[in-house]
């Protein structure tokens, strides 16, 4: 990782804040030839929003039609489904169910079905109660309705975004973690950006700081148009076998806040239940609560009655950088070459590559020190997905050091000494998966606090004097 | 790992359990048993539990758990016994096929008969639903233990411990040992949860105890920084603290159970197994804590040693697959008994106790009950997390029923007999 103080180049781009929507955008920028440097505040990737998500390809069927969200979607999705072979990045097509459960919900199914063919998502149609139970056996007999979106995926919403910003530096691109941007200013020519060690010179700056979009246009512009406001997501993840349960995503009617609480099947073999939404003011408290996971639980069961026999692998909560506005907040200051991208508020893992594609549009026609790359790096990705092939299964891993996820020591040695190496133990968790699974680290943390010794900061444990 | 293609006996886990049972089929004369371990070293849990006491009752020493693991290790080595470390069950299959994964990669294994060894884990933080913040420095004492005796580290320095079991206590232990000081124990229920006994302990030890401690919830960004929670009294009280300790509420480690076709009982969470120690598929036997949670090592040591008896002979003479009569709590009170069913068979041997715990103290005449008929009558008087034995329901008045009922009939309500 450079240190910012030694940057004296003048980068074509500086991103700031590597979420997912910042790694897309990185990637973006390098592929069309441009020199680019992400600034990321925390000391790992994807560690604000994009840390908890509930990891669905979207085919923004629900999206407001004629909105930006619902253009960057479509076309995030189908960017996604062109590159992600290329980039080794494994899919699973559940598709899904939007279920009615009372009558007023049942009422309002056929404006969804409409919209989502005005959102050109031709393949959503109405299904019979009889029809989705006999599908989709284990969900409850309450059931009132519904409708199929069958071209909706799961995937893999941290090797997603690795996968992006590893390509992106593969392709030169430069990444610059413990790196919060402090302030800047634009002198006709260039931006000149304080960041916590030092300066960044760039040409261009694009704010991709996600749950502090408006801190960062508050430094750099003076202003924000738009206030962050921070909604809680959490979520219950039940034990492997409850993926038995269903196939498909299980999608509420959507309310205008909030998608509702979904039961999803995970890349990594789980059964998840959430989001709750809960408006707060922290941007960093993602705090679990114990009444709301009962909730959750119960909520769960409630449409998935043999749920109740599953126990619970994991709890998360996640951020989402709402805005007041109900629409992305992507803003173009042209005269200082400043392009603000914010409020992707909950749908940017299946945006992101939209986003960056949307954003790159709004630049056309400015040179780049680069020519547009035509056969880019893929560089070897993580994969984690309990539907293909692990380490594990090939000879030669070293011994398998997780033993609920089978997270192999080569696996875990590879991502402490690849590109872009875990500094946290966060950090590994995505990478690997390791501690992730069932016994939450019981068996495994005594090993790994020896195999990561010397690379983790704050490491697992401290070795007596 | 050609000569494992087939074997005699497959023992899933080499931890007490699996270990005192393949120690004891070699001493019973069975040939070719395998002890199939993922950790790169047999012993299990008591590897990482470095203090006293162990093996009292079954090699009639004490012993800290480490010398305790190394022992049984010797003992089954010293009987022919081949233990295979580093490898990974990953799947069970019918009739005693296994899934298996070491560094050269995968390969099927067929057993006559399968003993499923795989013992307990404790619930995590996530599993108990505790509110707050996810920093590092939430450890259960099993991981605690691995980080301090196997691998010299320390997570913390003055941590909280939650729960009030053994193995709560054990953790103080180990602290000390690691050179950390836990500086509160706190137990959700109105009393500790381990025999009264005990208490004195963390009393000697200088750990302060806030029992009826209601929502929990851990502090912190990056490293916990405190622990709150509503006392006795329903009044907030924030002790700052660098970790916290997840102790106890043992869970069966049923993973490969739960993927597998093999029947699990909810209120264990681990396998159905009849009174020989069979799981639903007669191939497989089940021992140690596997069975249900938890128990001393000394009681897993003994289980197994039992079912060695009934496995070897079963090898000899197969029950196979006979009717049988479910056993089952009909009542909330009671949350597991073990055996989950009795099979109808001449053969004898099986054991001659069931096992219960409650969910609640409770006091009464625990009665086993089938189409009205009652079987047995046992006062018992007992708290959660605490061992109740009961006799067996007599095997010739189960007549044609297909389930036996349990119910704990309180102290003024007795039973009819």
């Amino acid at each position: 990782m450079p240190e910012p103080e030694t940057q004296t180049e003048v980068f074509d781009v500086a991103i700031i804040g590597a979420g997912v929507v910042g790694c897309a955008m990185a990637r973006r920028f390098t592929l069309d030839g441009a020199k680019v440097v992400v600034l990321e505040k925390a000391a790992e990737v994807l560690d604000g929003a994009s840390k908890a998500n509930s990891a669905i390809l979207h085919t923004g069927f629900d999206a407001p039609p004629g909105s930006i969200e619902q253009a960057c979607i479509a076309t995030g999705y189908a960017e996604y489904l062109e590159i992600r072979e290329g980039l080794g990045l494994p899919v699973l097509k559940t598709g899904a169910m939007v279920l009615a459960w009372d009558d007023a919900q049942l009422a309002r199914l056929p404006e969804l079905v409409e919209k989502a063919h005005l959102n050109g998502v031709l393949d959503v149609e109405m299904r019979s109660r009889e029809d989705l139970l006999k599908a989709e056996p284990a969900l409850s007999p309450h059931l009132k309705g519904g409708f199929v979106v069958p071209s909706e995926y799961v995937i893999d919403p941290w090797a997603t975004a690795h996968a992006y910003i590893l390509q992106a530096i593969a392709n030169g691109a430069e990444l610059c973690r413990n790196a919060e941007v402090l302030g800047g200013a634009y002198d006709g020519e260039k931006w000149i950006l304080d960041v916590a060690s030092g300066q960044v010179k760039a040409k261009q700056v694009i704010n991709c700081a996600g749950l502090y979009g408006d801190v960062i246009d508050e430094r750099l512009l003076g202003q924000a148009s738009f206030s962050i406001k921070p909604r809680k997501g959490q979520f219950v993840v039940f034990d492997k076998p409850a993926s038995e349960l269903v196939g498909a995503v299980m999608l509420p009617v959507p309310t205008k806040t909030t998608k509702g609480v979904v039961i999803f099947r995970t890349i990594f073999g789980n059964l998840a239940v959430g989001p709750t939404a809960e408006e707060q003011e922290s941007r960093t408290d993602a705090s679990t609560e114990a009444a709301s996971l009962h909730e959750l639980r119960a909520k769960g069961i409630e449409m998935l009655p043999a749920l109740a026999e599953f126990e619970v692998t994991t709890v998360y909560a996640g951020l989402r950088p709402a805005t007041e506005h109900q629409d992305y907040q992507i803003s173009q200051h042209e005269a200082r070459r400043y392009v603000s991208v914010s409020g992707i508020r909950s749908t940017g893992l299946s945006a992101a590559l939209g986003i960056a594609r949307h954003v790159a549009d709004l630049n056309v026609g400015v040179a780049f020190q680069g020519a547009p790359i035509k056969k880019p790096i893929c560089p070897a990705p993580d994969r984690l997905s309990n539907y293909h092939t692990r380490d594990w299964e090939n000879a030669g891993h070293g011994g398998i050091i997780c033993h609920c996820e089978l997270v192999t020591k080569r696996e875990i040695l590879a991502a402490l000494n690849g590109p872009m190496a875990p500094t946290t133990l966060q950090g590994l968790k995505r990478r690997t998966r390791a501690t992730m699974g069932r016994c939450q680290g019981f068996y495994c943390t005594g090993a790994l606090s020896s195999l990561t010794e010397g690379y983790l900061d704050p490491p697992i444990g401290e070795r007596d004097a | 790992m050609r000569s494992m293609l087939n074997c005699n006996v497959a023992i899933v886990g080499g931890g007490t359990a699996g270990l005192a049972l393949a120690t004891a089929l070699r001493q019973q004369g069975v040939d070719d048993v395998v002890v199939l371990e993922r950790d790169v070293e047999a012993g299990g849990v008591p590897r990482h539990c470095g203090h006293y006491p162990f093996g009292i009752r079954e090699l009639k020493r004490v012993l800290k758990g480490p010398d305790y693991a190394r022992a049984l290790i010797e003992k089954a080595v010293a009987a022919g016994v081949d233990i295979r470390t580093g490898v990974s069950v990953t799947a069970l299959h019918p009739n005693g096929r296994l899934s298996l994964n070491t560094v050269e990669g995968n390969v099927e294994l067929q057993a006559n008969r399968v003993a499923l060894c795989t013992g307990v884990r404790e619930s995590s933080r996530a599993q108990r639903f505790l509110s707050g913040s996810r920093p590092q420095g939430v450890l259960t004492t099993g991981a605690l233990q691995a980080m301090v005796y196997l691998n010299g580290k320390r997570p913390f320095k003055r941590p909280v411990i939650l729960g009030s079991e053994l193995v709560s206590f054990s953790s103080i232990m180990t602290c000390r040992h690691g050179g950390m000081r836990p500086i509160a124990m706190v137990e959700e229920g109105p009393r500790i949860t381990v025999r009264s006994f005990m208490r004195p302990y963390a009393a000697l030890k200088g750990v302060p105890l806030f029992t009826s401690a209601s929502n929990l919830r851990i502090h912190g960004h990056q490293q916990v920084e405190a622990i709150s929670f509503a006392n006795r009294h329903g009044v907030t009280q924030t002790i700052e603290t660098d970790g916290v300790i997840i102790s106890g509420q043992f869970r069966p480690e049923a993973a490969l159970l739960h993927a597998s076709h093999l029947e699990v009982d909810a209120g264990t969470g681990g396998p159905v197994i009849d009174q020989f120690g069979r799981a639903t598929d007669p191939s497989y036997f089940v021992t140690g804590n596997l069975l249900r949670p938890v128990e001393t090592s000394g009681w897993c040591w003994h289980e197994a040693v039992e079912t060695a008896t009934r496995l070897a002979r079963d090898l000899r003479d197969p029950i196979g697959d006979v009717p049988f009569v479910t056993l089952k709590s009909a009542d909330p009170v009671i949350r597991f008994v073990v055996p989950q069913r009795l099979s109808q068979t001449i053969v004898e041997g099986g054991m001659s106790q069931m096992q219960l715990r409650v969910n609640e103290p409770v006091s009464g005449h625990l009665t086993a009950t089938t189409n009205g008929r009652t079987l047995l009558t046992e006062f018992i008087d007992s708290r959660p997390e605490r061992r109740i034995l009961a006799g067996m329901p007599p095997m010739h008045r189960l007549g044609s029923s297909q389930t036996v009922e349990l119910k704990i009939l309180r102290q003024g309500n007795r039973p009819k007999n």
